[in-house]
């Protein structure tokens, strides 16, 4: 039967392996070529060498200062979003009346993109801060909390839904055993619960990582990097090397393989944790 | 049963959720309440309803829509996440099929190349990639679904493969000794059964190609009119230094209606789905 099927490859993969060629093989290794070169279009490439790296790191490209606000925003929005998410689906996995609703409340904002949601808290955050005749983009401050602010309000939901399956597969009778051995409610929490939902953990800790460490179109609505590009994340800096000005899209491209060196790293990070996880259960 | 205790703290933990909720409708109830105020209301007085002097009726819809052209945004969006999705759930599972039933190297490194395709970001090979869709003439509507074609593949094809292998081969031989072709066995006995996974698949790409906004700015650009409408939204606020802020608020609720719509009448497939996709991915 293999061998059969093996004669059809050309139907089988052909159209996939061609579009994926050009949205993805082609243009990464072209990339990667790229970083090490000057060029303002792909045709008009030289050899550079390490250059682009370098001046990756020179202060003026903000490549560093966008890591810096970047690594706090995920630090703070990945704490907030899972504490906030992680009560939210202990609370809906108590049998409250009215809990589908909710549920289905809290997942949505998920669903609308970046953009409009960006631009949709910029016109409310604005309002507030209207009455104290300032806008979000006069303070980096702003512009940080805001974006805080919007990230956990769409990806609360997501987390939530889950956790609430997490905790839904934790047997009954565990948390039984444990309330006949004396345990307070909190102790059931810590010592039960929460262990026994730690792959729950690990999946949610991992997607709010990595959505808030590329996060771009909430970036670029919300502040689009004001004041003096301050509130720039990573992804945003990167855009704005290539298309902001012209001369500067090998740095932009080198940039871009740090970038993605940093995701990959993430990734495999976190990888070898739920690998080790896994033995240990 | 519920002891009288756990009913009194039910009650709290109630009112606790309809605070959330709240929160999480605020901002959505925000704009739609001031896209019917009139424009020199709304920085003024944001949070009140619209009264006699303030209500404009649908003058902001009507405004924006001949401002912005979003009804045909909104079709050409239409447009291509639907002819997308039905490329990808065709030949994503055709390819996952291929790649788990045939053992041979190109098999194993296209499985891998995929699986590598899901941690690269975007930034990568962004501006190779949009210089390789121009050289290519892919900056158009159809050419957009290639594009999302070879950028969903990877999860497409990651997560049908997850399903194929635990489909038994008997099923197909049986088939193939009946004299069905690799063909024939595909689409008469594999496929209904990837059933399930390809709803997931569908509605993991309809959400994103419905709210990407980076990859039609840069492949279609904002002078054609196969914008689409995270395009029109960033246009209408992101260009002219004299906002109408009415007209953003109305085009922002326009924007978010056929999400929401989508999202309450396949809720139970979106929530599975998005589960699903996150614990695979």
């Amino acid at each position: 039967m293999e061998k059969t099927l093996k004669r059809y490859f050309a139907v089988f993969t052909l159209p996939t392996v061609i579009a994926f060629a050009f949205a993805f093989i082609i243009p990464f290794a072209q990339g990667v070529y790229l970083s090490f070169c000057k060029f303002t279009t792909v045709g008009n490439a030289t050899w550079v060498g390490l250059d682009n790296y370098k001046a990756a790191f020179e202060s003026g490209q903000g490549f560093t200062s966008a890591l810096g606000f970047t690594a706090a925003f995920t630090v703070i929005s990945v704490i907030t979003i899972n504490l906030l998410a992680f009560t939210i689906a202990l609370l809906l996995t108590r049998k409250v009346a009215g809990t589908n609703v909710f549920r289905t409340i809290f997942f949505m904002p998920n669903l609308i993109g970046g953009i409009v949601l960006g631009y949709t808290w910029q016109q409310m955050i604005n309002a507030i801060l209207y009455r104290y005749e300032t806008t979000i983009v006069s303070n980096a401050k702003y512009g940080f909390w805001g974006l805080v602010i919007l990230m956990n309000w769409q990806m609360i939901g997501y987390m939530m839904i889950i956790y609430i399956a997490g905790l839904q597969n934790v047997p009954t009778e565990l948390i039984e055993a444990a309330k006949i051995d004396g345990a307070t409610p909190w102790q059931t929490l810590i010592k039960v619960k929460v262990p026994m939902v730690m792959s729950s953990i690990t999946i949610c800790m991992f997607l709010t990582l990595s959505n808030s460490f590329k996060l771009f179109d909430q970036n670029k609505a919300l502040t689009d990097g004001a004041p003096m590009k301050k509130t720039q994340m990573l992804a945003l800096n990167i855009y704005e090397t290539f298309y902001g000005r012209t001369g500067y899209e090998g740095v932009g491209q080198a940039k871009a393989v740090l970038f993605f060196i940093i995701v990959v790293a993430i990734a495999l990070l976190q990888l070898s944790f739920t690998r080790s996880k896994e033995v240990e259960q | 049963m519920l002891s009288a205790k756990t009913k009194a703290s039910n009650k709290v933990i109630f009112v606790v959720l309809c605070i959330v909720a709240v929160a999480i409708l605020y901002p959505l109830l925000f704009i739609l309440n001031n896209s019917f105020k009139g424009k020199f209301y709304i920085s003024a007085d944001p949070f009140s309803l619209p009264t006699g002097e303030t209500f404009a009726g649908l003058t902001n819809y009507v405004n924006g829509l001949i401002q912005t052209g979003l009804l045909s945004a909104i079709g050409w969006s239409f447009f291509i996440t639907i002819i997308s999705v039905i490329l990808l759930i065709l030949f994503t599972s055709m390819t996952a099929y291929y790649i788990t039933r045939v053992k041979s190297v190109y098999a194993t490194v296209l499985y891998y190349m995929f699986v590598f395709s899901m941690v690269v970001p975007f930034q990568m090979v962004m501006f190779t990639m949009t210089s390789l869709a121009d050289k290519c003439h892919l900056r158009s509507p159809l050419g957009m679904c290639v594009l999302y074609l070879g950028f969903g593949a990877g999860l497409s094809v990651f997560m049908f493969s997850g399903f194929v292998k635990s489909i038994p081969l008997e099923i197909e031989e049986a088939a193939m000794i009946d004299g069905c072709n690799p063909l024939q066995t595909f689409f008469g006995v594999v496929f209904p059964i990837l059933k399930p996974t390809a709803i997931t698949v569908a509605i993991l790409n309809a959400m994103w190609i419905w709210n990407d906004f980076l990859l039609p700015y840069l492949v279609i650009g904002i002078s054609t009119k196969y914008k689409t409408i995270p395009v029109v939204v960033q246009m209408l606020v992101g260009s002219n230094g004299n906002k109408d802020m009415g007209a953003l608020m109305a085009m922002l609720v326009l924007s978010i209606i056929p999400i929401i719509i989508f999202y309450l009448t396949c809720q139970k497939y979106i929530i599975e789905g998005v589960v699903a996709g996150a614990v695979k991915g």
